[in-house]
């Protein structure tokens, strides 16, 4: 049984953090750097008392309006989100009941980042096609905002909060072809939470600026940008170019590549080295920022949106990030 | 490749106020706009431009322009 792309719609929190609020607050940051460079001029922000689990019903609500879709007719939900409502019970059992779905059917959440759009739909098409389920309800939520320290120019600049909605069902406008997976534990703590789970439950008010200059709290989102950057740079072109040979595709029957929009430059040096013509490379992360799992649904969203995606054309997914993860599926537009 | 190209291609990685103070002799980590995401920049630039893999511990290693020019050349 195959496994297509039904429908996608996302949510976006309604505060807006825009470039001139963090330049007040960072004077020595410019937009030059926030605009140009990174290619954000704004990102959204969830309320105070707005979840994940929260955003993920407002989305999955708006796709249920989009297609009139039969509620009746999902029998699995799947939640990507790594700062869910509870540790538990998932989340993903909450939304089953907030959104009032059927009781016989399937729910879990899964913990990754940048790369979980990629390893959600590789979990629909396996469900799929060993008949285990017919329409899959794939969420994707995220609320870095919560875990960004106040003073963190950076990560604050880049993150933006989002909620996505996929249906993945037995048809749909495009078929979900072959995947290429990867994981590197080794990178472990160059994006991580340190605190307030099992490792170290309680916050350990550490704090100091790394020998690159990020902001480093045991207790908020640390990233290490070069050592992300480096590993992008090192693993991705090799990843595209195993997954081409794997799909039996030349590389010019390749319509469109559609990136985890994390930031323009780094999609500006990732393009470069994997040879993508820039008309064939997706970037749409201007208004809202790098929404983690969601913006590979966002911006293939607004792909299609955008452009005649014709019969037949073949897009390239890729996420990359957190963990670290990655993965990458090709799919055929009916 | 040539030091006065590649220090153009290195001041353009800079804000504009930092980019005429800019030349090969030039100790960057001094910079007002010497920051984690202009190293990010400058790794981007090494790489699409001189195809060369550098980690921010290296270019942190070199002290003046010239010094990261000679270290990507050797």
């Amino acid at each position: 049984m195959k496994a297509y792309i039904n429908e996608i719609s996302y949510y976006l929190p309604d505060k807006v953090l825009t470039n001139e609020d963090l330049i007040k607050k960072f004077p020595e940051w410019t937009t030059e750097k926030v605009n140009s460079k990174l290619g954000i001029k704004q990102r959204h922000i969830a309320s105070e008392n707005e979840t994940s689990g929260d955003m993920a019903i407002k989305a999955a609500e708006k796709l249920f309006e989009l297609k009139s879709i039969d509620k009746d007719s999902v029998d699995f939900i799947l939640f990507c989100t790594q700062s869910p409502d509870y540790f538990l019970p998932t989340t993903a059992c909450i939304i089953q009941s907030k959104l009032g779905l059927r009781k016989n059917i399937g729910a879990l959440h899964f913990n990754l980042g940048c790369s979980g759009y990629i390893y959600g739909l590789s979990i629909a098409k396996g469900l799929i096609s060993a008949g285990i389920a017919k329409n899959i309800l794939f969420l994707t939520s995220e609320t870095y905002s919560r875990y960004i320290h106040v003073e963190d120019k950076v990560n604050l600049s880049i993150f933006g909060d989002a909620a996505t909605a996929t249906l993945i069902s037995t048809d749909g406008f495009a078929e979900i072809g072959d995947f290429e997976l990867g994981t590197d534990g080794n990178g472990w703590d160059n994006l991580i939470v340190k605190t307030g789970c099992a490792k170290f439950p309680k916050n350990l008010n550490s704090f100091d600026i790394d020998e690159s200059g990020n902001l480093r709290s045991s207790d908020h989102l640390y990233m290490n940008g070069s050592n992300v950057f480096n590993f992008t740079l090192a693993t991705i072109p090799d990843l595209i170019k195993s997954l081409i040979i794997k799909t039996k595709l030349q590389n010019n029957q390749i319509n469109f590549f559609v990136f985890h929009q994390a930031n323009k430059f780094m999609l500006d040096t990732l393009r470069k080295l994997c040879r993508i013509p820039e008309e064939k490379f997706y970037v749409d992360m201007e208004d809202v920022g790098n929404t983690v799992s969601s913006t590979i649904p966002i911006a293939l969203k607004r792909l299609k949106q955008k452009n005649n995606l014709n019969k037949g054309n073949n897009i390239i997914l890729a996420g990359f990030g957190v963990g670290l993860s990655w993965g990458a599926c090709v799919m055929k537009i009916k | 490749m040539e030091l006065k190209e590649f220090t153009v291609n290195f001041m353009d990685q800079f804000e504009d106020s930092d980019r005429e103070k800019i030349e090969s002799k030039t100790v960057f980590k001094d910079l007002d706009s010497w920051d984690s995401l202009t190293t990010m920049l400058v790794i981007a630039m090494i790489k699409t431009e001189y195809n060369f893999d550098i980690t921010a511990d290296e270019i942190r290693s070199c002290n003046t322009v010239e010094e990261l020019f000679n270290f990507i050349n050797k």
